[in-house]
């Protein structure tokens, strides 16, 4: 966990290039102090990125991996099979694996829960941690982050978003949400 | 006057049962395709089930035999977490002369989710559709000479797989297509998906010139029909129809009907051939057509449990 209580920033003053650079600088660390070797796995969407950056970044053997929430969703029964275009990829053994989930935004947690329950279909990992560039409170589950960079507070009637530019650019990006 | 809505669709236009190909959108087809995209690796998964239909009860209502489409659809549910009872309707209430309507009312005072419906009589799933609650699905698994919406979504799913665009693809259904429920469900899934050539190929008994009404060419000479094709679909010959004197022989369909590596080379080289099954060996297929290079028939038992939990995933996540 982190030991520094975050500041909070606020949305439109988030710089996702200045914080992806200091999630590297804390994974570095990990590698480092980690005994046995780490399996990064980018949450879908806003996550995938970032893992397979840091993959790269961190000069770390294979590929990162893809988990999707989308199979173990709690709102299935009202908002069906929308987003169903990633799927879980997972190019590693994951029983004793030491998984670091990455994610862009940690909101309610509820996307972690389920990307959890997805995980441990296909195996038993030693140890599962979390880490995202930003956390955004309002925690609906007793779900938590072992890292996160930046601490930014939104109305629930707003989104953030990761996204990269046409240059690969990674930039956050506040939308309403449509009605 | 109000204009008639899709009875498998509700008021979004969104789909609550699966009844028919014919009527639906190639949007509404497509989804279910794409949806099914993603179910195919569930199989591969060490844990094969995803909890989407947790909890809920899938009732297969076979008034028909057919252990593997009811098998299918039994994996399929059951992939997602769903109950599965599968009614022996020959030795349930049906035998002592309860109506088809009492039997669905009394499925659903068990609180029934989905209803998989295969009946020997069209229009059956239609019946059981306009009567459930508003919460409840039917799917329809083959009615009489009607349908078989889940067959030809696995077959249009199969050739996406291999094929890619619809739109540049030459298709031939080669067999019994008067009897067949599944060459109806497929051309209107072709041409609803796009594909501007579909032929249906058989002996003049089996394959009536009214099919042209559906947008299909007519072939009574195989060569000539499979002529040029990327796909074959070869459709199982029924015995009955040999009894019924619509044909002299199973070995004289064979002959001027039957799919042989020969005939084969009439097709694009790269052509695929498909069949529902089961397969009547050195019937509507020669054995090294149905195991050779070109014979994708396996992927489509692959697939079709991919379609059927996009399917039931799909009209569950739905209220009428």
């Amino acid at each position: 966990m982190n030991h520094t209580p975050l500041k909070t920033i606020p949305a439109n003053e988030l710089n996702a290039e200045a914080l992806y650079q200091s999630l590297l600088s804390h994974m570095r660390t990990v590698v480092t102090d980690s005994a046995t070797p780490i399996r990064l796995v980018g949450i879908a969407s806003g996550g995938v990125w970032l893992a397979r950056r840091l993959q790269l970044d961190l000069d770390l053997e294979g590929e990162a991996g893809v988990v999707s929430s989308s199979m173990h969703r709690d709102d299935f029964s009202t908002r069906g099979l929308s987003s169903m275009t990633v799927q879980t990829q997972l190019p590693f053994e994951v029983n004793g694996a030491t998984v670091w989930l990455i994610d862009d935004v940690l909101y309610t947690g509820r996307t972690i829960r389920a990307v959890l329950n997805e995980l441990f279909d296909y195996g038993r990992p030693a140890a599962v941690k979390l880490a995202v560039l930003v956390d955004r409170g309002q925690r609906e589950l007793p779900v938590e982050a072992n890292v996160a960079i930046a601490r930014a507070e939104l109305p629930a009637t707003q989104l953030l978003e990761l996204s990269r530019t046409p240059q690969g650019q990674l930039t956050f990006d506040v939308e309403a949400i449509a009605d | 006057m109000r204009l008639q809505r899709n009875p498998q669709l509700n008021a979004n236009g969104e789909l609550i049962h699966l009844l028919s190909t014919e009527g639906l959108s190639k949007a509404v087809l497509t989804h279910i395709l794409d949806t099914a995209a993603n179910f195919v690796s569930v199989s591969d998964r060490e844990v094969k089930k995803v909890p989407l239909l947790r909890g809920k009860s899938v009732f297969n209502l076979f008034f028909e035999n057919s252990t593997r489409t009811r098998t299918t659809f039994d994996i399929a549910a059951t992939r997602l977490s769903a109950d599965v009872i599968n009614l022996d309707i020959a030795r349930s209430s049906a035998s002592k002369g309860e109506s088809l309507l009492d039997t669905i009312d009394n499925l659903s005072a068990m609180a029934a989710d989905i209803f998989v419906v295969r009946h020997n009589e069209s229009g059956a799933p239609y019946l059981i559709a306009q009567h459930v609650a508003p919460h409840v699905h039917v799917v329809n698994a083959g009615d009489g000479r009607h349908a078989h919406p889940t067959q030809a979504l696995l077959d249009m799913y199969t050739i996406r797989h291999f094929k890619g665009d619809f739109s540049n693809l030459s298709v031939a259904i080669v067999g019994d297509v008067l009897h067949s429920r599944v060459a109806r469900s497929n051309i209107h899934a072709l041409t609803t998906l796009g594909c501007p050539d579909v032929r249906v190929v058989g002996p003049k008994t089996l394959v009536p010139g009214d099919m042209t009404q559906m947008g299909a060419r007519v072939c009574h000479d195989l060569r000539e029909g499979i002529s040029g094709v990327d796909v074959v679909i070869a459709l199982r010959l029924q015995n009955e129809r040999m009894s019924g004197a619509l044909l002299p022989s199973a070995q004289e369909f064979f002959k001027s009907y039957g799919l042989t590596p020969e005939r084969m080379q009439c097709a694009k080289p790269d052509a695929i051939v498909m069949h529902p099954g089961p397969i009547n060996r050195g019937v509507e297929i020669a054995s090294a057509v149905a195991d050779g290079p070109q014979a994708v028939i396996l992927s489509q038992v692959t697939f079709g449990i991919a379609v059927r939990m996009a399917v039931m995933s799909i009209v569950a996540s739905h209220d009428a």
